[in-house]
């Protein structure tokens, strides 16, 4: 039997991103569904009751929701290529911490805070927002991805704000290849992969499309 | 070589009890010490600098941080006994889904509970029970979170019902009245003596609170 993949997605979620990267790396074919998350569709609510959210995997009619869950599952079925967690435990680990550490932090509403804030408060913003990225400039060190030498579940996580970059930099009057280069050249080097090149959408769209969103001018 | 293991925790918090279950249900022995959180020692801060908290679990050495990923990892290198996780990969998904779930909506709730008062305190009553309401849902009939076995979640949730009594009062409801199938659940995880031995009672995490809302001036 042929597997039936389709994601419920919204084209800038960071989130729903993770998700495309991580079926792009392991070669999955899949229908993508683009979601109007002012008016959810009854599939969306049907597959995620608990939190009417994307992104959304149905594999074979069951939905997996939570974009971190969902990487972790297609790595553990479609396990004969392309791994994306680390295969010793210590390792894995580590990886679920910094996977977890960039969705504890909270840098989805930090970023948030940055555009959709002034004053004091956008001020107090931009300063958390340069903390997190150097403490994840610090993790990575030299390595050429946060996983070592190879793509994995922690750059996943991450490489998919890279979006939002322009976003963050525009309204927080900063530039992130300033403040912090090795995760510019980090997020570079993370774009040579097609996996990546061709689910992350271009920065001036995502741009645009916030300006919209949030009502910002 | 023989393992070392070490594990930073605090008695009440919910978030080393699972650990301190995985470890019982695994059987692993190990050596625990007790965190002043006002007075950090150097090896917490030294074995956990980015998020400076409890539970931290050290095997031969090296940390492994957050109580969900600590029982992640207890379930993987201990593999030999009592699995925690599923065999399958679609039950793993489901059972991260709820263990996440759990994180994200039953801890702050249930702060908001006993740390507030008024107003914001009958929204968080509000939004507890249907938290608790949406977790005895999925329950539904089975003995546990996971199945026929106490899983994942059952760890990841259980480890609340210490602190059942501190919600009940300052909710001022009854946890049996409200949510008769989560607390029929918790007397057959308590049957359990890696819970049984494991959960402060509920009294003294009553008594923690009270103090602990004196240092803080939340009266």
């Amino acid at each position: 039997m042929t597997d039936e993949v389709v994601l419920l997605d919204f084209w800038p979620s960071m989130f729903g991103m993770r998700v495309r990267v991580a079926l792009a790396e392991k070669g999955i074919d899949y229908q993508y569904k683009e979601q109007d998350l002012k008016n959810k569709n009854e599939l969306l609510l049907k597959m995620n009751p608990v939190h009417k959210k994307i992104p959304v995997l149905i594999h074979n009619g069951k939905p997996v929701c939570e974009s971190l869950v969902i990487v972790q599952y297609i790595d553990e079925v479609w396990n004969d290529r392309s791994p994306l967690l680390p295969s010793d435990p210590y390792q894995r680990a580590k990886a679920r911490f910094w996977a977890d550490f960039v969705d504890q932090k909270a840098v989805y509403a930090v970023g948030k805070k940055l555009f959709s804030t002034k004053g004091e408060e956008q001020e107090a913003a931009k300063k958390e927002f340069l903390e997190i990225y150097k403490t994840l400039e610090r993790e990575l060190g030299d390595k050429p991805y946060f996983g070592g030498e190879t793509f994995g579940f922690v750059d996943i996580a991450l490489i998919t704000f890279y979006s939002w970059f322009y976003v963050y930099e525009t309204f927080g009057k900063f530039s992130m290849e300033t403040e912090c280069p090795k995760i510019i050249a980090w997020a570079k080097r993370c774009l040579q992969k097609e996996s990546v090149a061709k689910s992350l959408p271009d920065q001036k769209k995502v741009y645009e499309l916030a300006l919209e969103l949030f009502g910002l001018k | 070589m023989a393992d070392e293991v070490v594990l930073l925790d605090f008695w009440p918090s919910m978030f080393g009890m699972r650990v301190r279950i995985a470890l019982a249900e695994k059987g692993i022995k190990y050596q625990y010490k007790e965190e002043d959180l006002r007075h950090k020692s150097e090896l917490l801060l030294k074995m956990n600098p980015v998020h400076k908290q409890i539970p931290l679990l050290i095997h031969n050495g090296k940390p492994v941080c957050e109580s969900l990923i600590i029982v992640q990892y207890i379930d993987e290198v201990w593999n030999h006994k009592s699995p925690l996780l599923p065999s399958d990969p679609y039950q793993r998904a489901h059972a991260r889904f709820w263990a996440d779930f759990v994180d994200r909506k039953v801890y702050g709730v249930g702060r908001k509970l006993w740390a507030t008062k008024g107003e914001e305190q009958e929204a968080a009553k509000k939004e507890f029970l249907e938290i608790y309401k949406t977790l005895e849902s999925e329950l539904g009939e089975k003995p546990y979170f996971g199945g026929e076995t106490f899983g994942f979640v059952d760890l990841s949730f259980v480890t609340f019902y210490s602190w059942f009594y501190v919600y009940e009062n300052f909710g001022k409801f009854s946890m049996e009245a409200e949510f008769p199938q989560i607390v029929a659940w918790v007397k057959r995880c308590m049957q359990k003596e890696s819970i049984a031995n494991t959960l402060p009672d509920q009294k003294k995490i009553y008594e923690f609170v009270l103090k602990l809302k004196k240092i803080f001036g939340l009266e």
